[in-house]
């Protein structure tokens, strides 16, 4: 670990004001900690937000959730608003990590947590995102835990994250407070693509903190399923997740909102494959249809082929739990 | 005085006969508050006067050499009070039992992540920055990575059987299989890192060091930096878990020590948890080919069981995959291939049951295909097959109850229930199937002293370098001698893992408790010799129980006896005749039921038997959580454990406890233990038989059995991920 300056920020304008000037934000610790320790991150100063007052859960007058960056994952899964409304996302957050973990991660660390790629975090192996142009170990290594969707030939790096899956099926945002104020956007407008540049992982500009996640209000009438599948039964990274949002109308799927953990870059949502399903009669070939949109550019890096098929078993069985559908004989 | 037993002929049962009723019982460990309070001090925690603090540094090529340290930057870092590497320094550990140094000189590099140089400063945090930000200079030379590709392959000739005419055999059979199994490395991961404080007292090296076998190490470490052992004392009071990657002296504890003598302070070195994995030892993978042979009433006529295994060029050890092999089932004709792949991985050593944890992962599991090719219940075929002498040499077999345990486990755990069809009981999307495998572990007896004193207020106290790396010494020394002196088991002291007490088996193989336990009955033998004479009696009429002593019509308590001094006895057992005349082992059946998910092929173990006898049991509490501990790491090594080494510079890829998948909590079920009363005769003086690495042996093959049972899914390549099932499952 490099030495580091540290300062407790007093209020959000300080906060801001550090992150701009180069600080590394720290809060619960429990990802930034490690990677300091192994020198995969080293930052020279250290903008402790922690004593902000960021640590409400409370509705919005619209009738959504505004849950603080600060809200540590087992106060936001143990929350009761949340258990009754929104129940994919407590189901999320009680699906990753550990107990401890939970305890200490943050609503806004867990959005802002690194990859879990062996290659980034070994320091004497080449990783873009760690070191920008020194070369992807992991395109040609062993990749299980890699993504097949969005990745890039520079990054096949997953967000390991299961909290964001739920909360992109949620269709939430993130409140950010930077130098020029306030300013709200999704998940998908927070997270980027590798692309050329995988060691940019978000939109966020210098100065700006993530205060507070925004969900719209509940979804009416839907089912809410997280569904994970892991190489053990805790305390493993997801190998795919689905975070599902389903309202039916009659016989017919009305709404679908679906999020995958396990196979991107980011947390991943597909409008295609929802719209594929939306005003359709649900059938074993409707989901068939959905997981070959899903799947359409999947791309397996060797060890981690099997999430093709991994993936489209899951969404299916999702899908049939959410719509109740039988299985086919 | 000294008392000494070479084991050369079955020993009588004396522990039958004594009164004090204290051996067997589930007692509580005696040191058991000292460790969940925090005061039981491990190696890292001692905090000496002026100690400065080591972190080693990595090798980041596969092969080659060492060019330059390029250590001026580092050295002029805060608080950095030397960079140290040089030609003792340690490549890899010691193997077990070795009593010398193993392979040494930093600047050769044998594999990525060999320890090469030890930086050290006045903090901890210095020492590991600067540890991170040295970049020693390399040049590389080819490698070998892959143990399917390696251009060394070495086919020792003693490590090869063949017997009779395995290719007739199979061709006669009534049923038969030939299948390929293999196992992926393991690592021992124990809780507590290898962690070493090294303090120099004028001449003599002081090591506060975690380690299992004590009289070995001290030799190796004193071998390896070049001092006599009389100049060593190593000190293991207490030790976090070894499972084998404590066996020999490692590179932390030898760049501890030459550091602390160049630097004149004590110096204390602890493995990061990445280091453990790549820096001490793994368990090699293994690829085995078994080819099985019936006859038509399901005795096996062939048992051909190959096996390619891997270690670094140079090493010693290679993973005896046939141990239980050899003697747990007939056939007459028998052929055993064994090929070790030289190749620049992280070495390969003894890990927990070395031998049987994977060689019966593909033994059993191809005996239960066996099983159904020749259409008979797996439990049937496997009692049709027990020897009556052992296959290979002939020899009579000590106590053995592997039929006992079978059908006691099958009564405790309904098998009589199981359909033989697999795929038959489905719960929703879960698929439901029960296995069984046999158990089995050879006995060892190994040589080992302890000295106990009956004191005059009538406590004793035992005093040996055996170890307890948390399997319970401490508490079946205490009942042993507490049993034998007819005393509370609080009046018995135990010290342990220090070189200046007489030296002990130490903890490997299974053989610690059997082996210091004997010395120990072997020195409260001769106590209780004196203590007769002193009474006026026979020894044989010698009663001793709760402080009072009843022989020759008289009635004594002990302290009256001990008025006129405390007596001092050393045991030491020896091994013998008895370790070749008899094939001794422990036995034992695993049963187990799971749920296979249809969907997404995970796998949860629903519930888990093992049935076992290892003669007599010295504390039914402690030889339970050996036996439990064992299990887990059965489901472990079934489901999810594996080290995944990088295709192109072997390196090992997940070095961390998240990505390296020992089981969890909730990958458990409650684990049932039973254990089947035993003497065994030729084993021990106190009947016993080792218990540590028995729930191990076919754990795993057990689980294997039960996901075929459930879905009708083979995975011949362990660990069964949720992958390996799907890619056989049907949507």
């Amino acid at each position: 670990m490099r030495p580091f300056d540290y300062m407790r920020a007093e209020d959000l304008q300080a906060a801001t004001e550090a992150k701009g000037n180069g600080a590394t934000v720290i809060a619960g610790g429990t990802n930034l900690l490690d990677l300091m320790k192994l020198e995969v991150m080293a930052p020279e100063r250290l903008v402790d937000i922690t004593r902000l007052d960021l640590h409400n859960t409370e509705r919005t007058s619209g009738g959504g959730l505004r849950i603080g960056a600060l809200v540590t994952n087992s106060d936001l899964a143990a929350n009761p608003d949340v258990r009754r409304n929104w129940p994919v996302l407590s189901r999320a957050l009680l699906a990753g990590a550990t107990g401890q973990l939970r305890n200490k991660a943050t609503t806004g660390g867990n959005l802002l947590q690194r990859t879990r790629c062996y290659y980034f975090y070994d320091t004497a192996m080449p990783c873009n995102k760690r070191e920008p142009g020194s070369g992807c170990h992991a395109r040609t290594g062993f990749n299980r835990i890699h993504a097949i969707l969005g990745a890039s030939d520079k990054c096949i790096a997953t967000h390991p994250s299961d909290m964001a899956v739920a909360m992109r099926a949620l269709d939430a945002e993130v409140e950010v407070q930077g130098s020029g104020g306030t300013r709200r956007m999704g998940l998908d407008a927070l997270y980027r693509l590798p692309g050329d540049t995988p060691h940019i992982e978000t939109s966020l500009a210098e100065g700006e903190i993530i205060t507070a996640v925004i969900l719209p209000p509940p979804p009416t009438a839907a089912t809410q399923v997280y569904r994970k599948v892991r190489d053990r039964s805790s305390y493993a990274f997801a190998l795919v997740s689905v975070a599902a949002v389903v309202a039916m109308d009659g016989a017919r799927i009305r709404e679908a909102r679906l999020a995958f953990g396990g196979l991107g870059p980011m947390p991943w949502r597909d409008g295609e494959v929802e719209r594929a399903l939306e005003g359709q009669e649900p059938s074993d070939a409707l989901f068939d249809c959905a997981s070959d949109i899903l799947l359409r550019d999947a791309q397996g890096q060797g060890s981690n082929d099997f999430k093709i098929p991994l993936a489209r078993r899951t969404l299916k069985a999702v899908l049939r739990e959410v719509t109740r559908t039988e299985a086919p004989a | 005085m000294n008392k000494h037993l070479k084991m050369d002929a079955p020993q009588k049962r004396v522990l039958d006969e004594t009164a004090q009723g204290t051996l067997g019982r589930p007692l509580d460990r005696p040191e058991g508050p000292l460790k969940v309070s925090g005061r039981a001090a491990y190696s890292a925690e001692y905090q000496l006067p002026n100690m400065a603090t080591g972190v080693l540094v990595r090798a980041t090529i596969t092969h080659g050499r060492m060019t330059s340290l390029n250590d001026e930057a580092v050295r002029g870092m805060p608080g950095i009070l030397g960079v140290f590497t040089g030609e003792r320094f340690l490549r890899n550990p010691a193997q077990g039992g070795a009593g010398k140094a193993p392979v040494q000189g930093a600047s050769e590099v044998a594999y990525l992540g060999q320890p090469v140089a030890l930086v050290v400063a006045e903090t901890f945090e210095q020492a590991r920055h600067a540890a991170q930000q040295l970049r020693p200079t390399f040049a590389g030379e080819p490698a070998d990575t892959h143990p399917e590709h390696a251009a060394q392959v070495d086919r020792p000739d003693k490590k090869q059987l063949d017997q009779g005419d395995v290719d007739g055999a199979m061709q006669a059979a009534a049923a038969s299989v030939d299948v390929v199994y293999t196992t992926p490395p393991h690592s021992s991961a124990p809780m507590e890192p290898h962690a070493s404080v090294a303090e120099w007292q004028g001449d003599r090296l002081i090591l506060r060091g975690s380690y299992q076998m004590l009289k070995y190490n001290k030799k190796e470490l004193a071998d390896a930096i070049g001092v006599a052992p009389e100049n060593v004392r190593i000190l293991s009071p207490y030790v976090g878990g070894g499972f084998g990657s404590k066996l020999g002296i490692a590179p932390e504890a030898v760049s501890a020590a030459l550091a602390a003598r160049e630097l004149g302070r004590p110096v204390r070195v602890v493995m990061s948890r990445q280091q453990v994995f790549e820096g001490t030892m793994r368990r090699s993978e293994t690829r085995q080919r078994l080819r099985l042979a019936v006859d038509a009433d399901g005795v096996l006529t062939a048992l051909e069981h190959d096996a390619r295994v891997s270690n670094l060029p140079g090493e010693s050890f290679s993973e005896p995959v046939q141990q239980a092999t050899h003697f747990l089932y007939r056939g007459e004709n028998r052929r055993h291939e064994n090929e070790i792949a030289r190749v620049h991985r992280t070495c390969a050593g003894s890990v927990r049951a070395p031998g049987e944890a994977v060689g019966m992962l593909a033994l059993e599991a191809a005996m239960d295909e066996l099983a159904e090719a020749a259409g008979i219940d797996p439990i049937e075929l496997r009692k049709r097959n027990i020897p009556d002498t052992h296959p290979e040499n002939g020899i009579p077999y000590s106590a053995r109850s592997l039929a006992e345990c079978l059908d006691e486990g099958a009564r405790r755990f309904g098998w009589g229930q199981r359909d033989l069809r697999p795929g038959q009981r489905r719960e929703g999307e879960w698929l439901i199937g029960i296995g069984v495998a046999a158990a089995a572990r050879p006995n060892i007896l190994s040589d080992s002293r302890a000295r106990v004193t009956l004191r005059e207020d009538a406590t004793a106290l035992v005093e040996t370098d055996m170890t307890d790396i948390g399997t319970g010494t401490y508490s079946v020394l205490s009942q042993l001698a507490a049993e034998m002196l007819g005393l509370p088991v609080e009046s018995v002291e135990v010290r342990l893992g220090d070189t200046d007490l007489p030296p002990a088996a130490g903890s490997g193989g299974s053989w610690g408790a059997s082996s210091s336990g004997s010395s120990v009955f072997l020195a409260c033998r001769g106590i209780r010799e004196t203590l007769a004479r002193r009474i006026g009696c026979g020894a044989e009429a010698l009663t001793l129980q709760d402080g009072v002593a009843t022989g020759g019509n008289r009635r004594e308590t002990l302290r009256d006896l001990l008025a006129e001094g405390s007596i001092e006895v050393e045991g030491h057992i020896e091994p013998g005749e008895t370790a070749k005349e008899v094939s001794q082992a422990s036995y034992g059946a695993h049963f187990v039921e799971v749920a296979v998910s249809a969907v997404t092929g995970e796998v949860r173990v629903r519930r888990m038997l093992g049935v076992f006898a290892a003669g007599r049991i010295l504390n039914e509490k402690t030889a339970r959580s050996q036996c439990h501990g064992g299990m887990i790491w059965g489901i472990g090594s079934a489901l999810t454990e594996e080290i995944a080494h990088d295709p192109r510079d072997g390196h090992i890829v997940n070095r961390d406890l998240a990505e390296y998948h020992i089981p969890v909590n909730m990958d458990v079920p409650d684990l049932d233990v039973t254990f089947l009363e035993e003497r065994d005769d030729h084993a021990s003086p106190i009947q016993s038989k080792g218990i540590g690495e028995l729930g191990i042996s076919g754990a795993g093959a057990a689980v294997i059995n039960a996901i075929y049972n459930a879905c009708g899914v083979r995975v011949r390549d362990y660990p069964a991920t949720p992958d390996k099932i799907i890619a056989q499952l049907a949507e």
